[in-house]
């Protein structure tokens, strides 16, 4: 027969400082661990929505990422020219050519410069990002120096909200809108004519392009055709892959990183619980005595010491993981290594942080748990009804 | 002599309980260190900059190259008394986890203004001599295993194709905080090819280094350096080598404050441990503290007995915890390699680190030993543990 979860329970609530202590300790390790694996799902979660998967990024060959990449415009003119490209109802081929540069801004905060990708784009550019809306302001005109900047940037550097004025590359740039990329990496670019990013950067060549698949399953093929094709020096991606190969190094740092710390964290807490369930271990000798003269099995005495130990860790579990999904109305802006460039992200909490979390603040309990509960369950019957 | 004993028994009266607490105690003082190593990592660059050094950049953004030719017109602003040039290679040793710096730097300019990169004269001389040479430092060296004489292949990400270089030298550090991560070879070697492939991309340089001879003059010669340049078609900034060095930190500042910031809550978790102890023990030990004061010991004298125990256990920890911080700190630099440069354990860290323990003790001891003093003597007495 096992012993009732009510009595395990009240058990906790009778020493409630030092459950709450415990437990606090606990919840503080569960809400790292939690945040750190949030932070890295966030920053995958806004470059993979960065992409379409029936676009086709166009790289030069070896370069990682566009502001390395090249490519003239004969080769341009090359890719233009492909068959699959699709074609939109108005009769635009859905193709971009697009330069792609780093710009130095400060920020609004700290004033603190931080690198901004600066992206030319064309009517067919807008076109191929569906997830790009304006909030503010109106889009850039042809021919002119307007920009138009992404959430993350209007809000996060200096001169980048609407009407305001960046100067860069010998020109000032008015800001005539603020878009929304549905929180993929887009959010942390500005972006404007690409033929005026071309004279401004006096730059004759492209960095990128992009261009949308008229049927998605003959991605192969013409990757194949384009990197066989002995006049072009490029490379071609998903657009799905290419932005999430660029969060790989970002996001392992993060994660290990962070699971590094969690589990160093862990054994503080570990040690927390060992002692509160040591302590109620030996606060309760003669109760264990009685339970057992009562026909309690060493197992259910096993059992009910796991089983608080267990609670334990849910609450603190439970504590932590409240704490950490506070944290998904902040986003945290910094340098993506792979690419050079600012990159703004939120927390993301996915269902499977939180089995994860719970898991681990579980597995806290039990760990801590398991030493004391097998001392109660060895005593000896006349030994712990004479200590009492 | 009496009391000092006692605090003594008192605190391994339970030799399990004061054990793991002190564990607890180690694993985060040790954690603690490892954290604000980490983060004092990044800023090694900045603080193994020189004092004499100007670096010049494109105004845009380090993404764009200033014409070779700045160089001589740098060389005639007053105060400037050495000029080199380098250009980020950015090229992919054998895989992309491999990543370590690469420049091309103008020779042997770059390592005059260098003084801290110690080759012998020999290597020196290889170097200079041989057009598609290299030097690497000695933690580079030693993480890939690469003697003197051997070729190694980069795979260019921004220059495109395989670049093969011989191994002419290898440097060390004139301080133990220079940097020695990083392979250097020379500018003409790449800019000869990009000259016949990609005619507009030659005789471009990433960033300019300037000797200064008067490191007071530096604000007055960087401003002088970027009016050179104002309204051409490429402007300039100027900064000192620190500044540089910085500017490259504040852009990883969000996670370096969150980095920092989780070296905090380790030892908020820890004191909610050491807290919990000291409240289990003076909780079991209240009739004790009422028996003290019926002896006629004031409720001072139980506090003190107590935040004595809690200082101890803690000081205790946090001595263990710095003697370990040294092995474990070399072992984590030596796991990650060469891309942490200037991984060193400071005196601040120590010093933050005692005192991180010794907050935990008397935090942990506050309210316990303000119950205990304050305790009548005939509850005490009545209470049970």
């Amino acid at each position: 027969m096992a012993i009732p979860l009510g009595y395990i329970a009240r058990n906790l609530m009778a020493r409630r400082l030092t459950t709450a202590l415990t437990a606090g300790g606990m919840a503080l390790v569960v809400y790292v661990f939690a945040t750190v694996l949030m932070l890295a799902a966030g920053l995958e979660k806004t470059l993979v929505s960065t992409g379409q998967d029936d676009n086709v990024v166009v790289i030069r060959r070896g370069s990682v990422t566009e502001v390395q990449s090249g490519i003239d415009r004969s080769q341009a003119g090359i890719v233009d020219s492909l068959p699959d490209i699709a074609v939109a109802a108005d009769g635009q081929r859905l193709v971009s050519r697009e330069p792609v540069v780093l710009i130095n801004l400060p920020k609004r905060a700290t004033g603190k410069a931080a690198n901004v990708v600066i992206r030319g784009v064309t009517a067919a550019g807008l076109t191929l990002r569906p997830q790009v809306h304006l909030i503010e302001g109106r889009a850039f005109r042809p021919g002119t120096s307007e920009v138009i900047a992404g959430r993350s940037i209007a809000s996060g550097f200096q001169g980048a909200g609407v009407g305001e004025t960046l100067r860069f590359a010998s020109r000032d740039w008015v800001v005539v809108g603020v878009f929304d990329a549905g929180h993929s990496g887009f959010d942390s670019e500005l972006w404007g004519d690409a033929e005026q990013m071309l004279q401004a950067f006096r730059r004759t060549g492209f960095s990128s392009m992009l261009f949308k698949l008229a049927d998605p399953a003959r991605f192969d093929a013409v990757k194949a055709e384009l990197e066989n094709d002995p006049r072009l020096t490029l490379e071609a991606k998903r657009e799905t892959r290419f932005y999430a190969d660029q969060s790989e190094a970002l996001s392992r740092f993060i994660s290990y990183l962070g699971t590094g710390i969690s589990i160093i964290f862990s054994i503080g807490a570990i040690i927390g619980a060992m002692i509160t369930m040591y302590a109620s271990v030996a606060a309760r000798v003669g109760e264990i005595g009685t339970l057992r003269a009562l026909g309690f099995t060493r197992i259910a005495i096993l059992t009910a010491f796991l089983a608080e130990a267990l609670l334990l860790g849910l609450v603190g579990g439970v504590l932590g993981l409240a704490g950490a999904s506070a944290m998904q109305a902040m986003s945290i802006s910094t340098t993506n290594f792979q690419t050079f460039a600012e990159i703004a992200f939120s927390f993301s909490l996915t269902p499977g942080i939180v089995v994860a979390s719970l898991a681990f603040a579980l597995g806290m309990g039990f760990v801590g748990g398991v030493l004391p509960a097998a001392r109660a369950a060895r005593l000896r019957i006349v030994d712990a009804l004479r200590a009492a | 002599m009496f009391i000092p004993l006692l605090v003594l028994r008192n605190a391994f009266r339970h030799k399990l309980r004061t054990a793991l607490t002190i564990v607890g105690i180690v694993v985060a003082i040790v954690a603690f260190g490892l954290l604000r190593t980490i983060v004092d990592a990044w800023y090694a660059g900045a603080n193994s900059s020189s004092s004499v050094r100007l670096v010049t950049r494109s105004a845009v953004s380090l993404v764009f190259s200033m014409p070779l030719t700045y160089g001589q017109k740098i060389r005639q602003v007053e105060g400037v008394t050495g000029v080199a040039w380098a250009n980020w290679f950015g090229g992919i040793y054998i895989s992309e986890r491999n990543f370590f710096p690469q420049f091309a730097v103008s020779a042997p300019g770059y390592l005059d203004i260098y003084p801290e990169f110690v080759l012998t004269p020999e290597e020196r001389k290889a170097f200079l001599a041989d057009r598609s040479g290299a030097i690497a430092g000695r933690k580079l060296a030693d993480k890939f295993g690469w003697k003197i004489g051997d070729q190694i292949p980069l795979r260019g990400t921004i220059y495109p194709g395989t670049w093969t270089f011989n191994l002419r030298g290898i440097f060390d550090g004139a301080e133990p905080s220079t940097d020695t991560s990083g392979m250097y070879f020379h500018f003409e070697y790449l800019n000869e090819a990009i000259r016949r492939q990609y005619p507009r991309r030659a005789d471009q340089a990433g960033v300019f280094i300037e000797q200064l001879r008067d490191p007071d003059a530096a604000a007055a010669v960087s401003q002088a350096i970027d009016t050179t340049f104002r309204n051409s078609l490429s402007e300039t900034l100027t900064e000192t080598e620190k500044a540089f060095q910085l500017g490259f930190v504040a852009m990883s500042e969000a996670i370096l404050a969150a980095i920092q910031a989780v070296s905090f809550v380790v030892i908020v978790i820890i004191m909610a441990v050491m807290a919990n102890t000291m409240a289990m023990t003076a909780r079991e030990r209240y009739a004790e503290y009422a028996t003290f004061k019926a002896l006629g010991f004031g409720g001072g004298f139980v506090a003190a007995l107590i935040f004595a125990e809690s200082l101890g256990i803690a000081l205790l920890g946090g001595l263990i915890g710095v003697a370990l911080t040294f092995p474990l700190a070399n072992a984590f630099a030596s796991s990650v390699g060469a891309i942490l440069t200037g991984f060193r354990v400071t005196e601040e860290t120590l010093a933050l680190q005692i005192g991180a323990a010794l907050m935990v003790g008397v935090v942990a001891a506050a309210l316990p030993a303000w119950r205990a003093s304050r305790i009548r003597i005939v509850e005490g007495l009545r209470a049970i543990g």
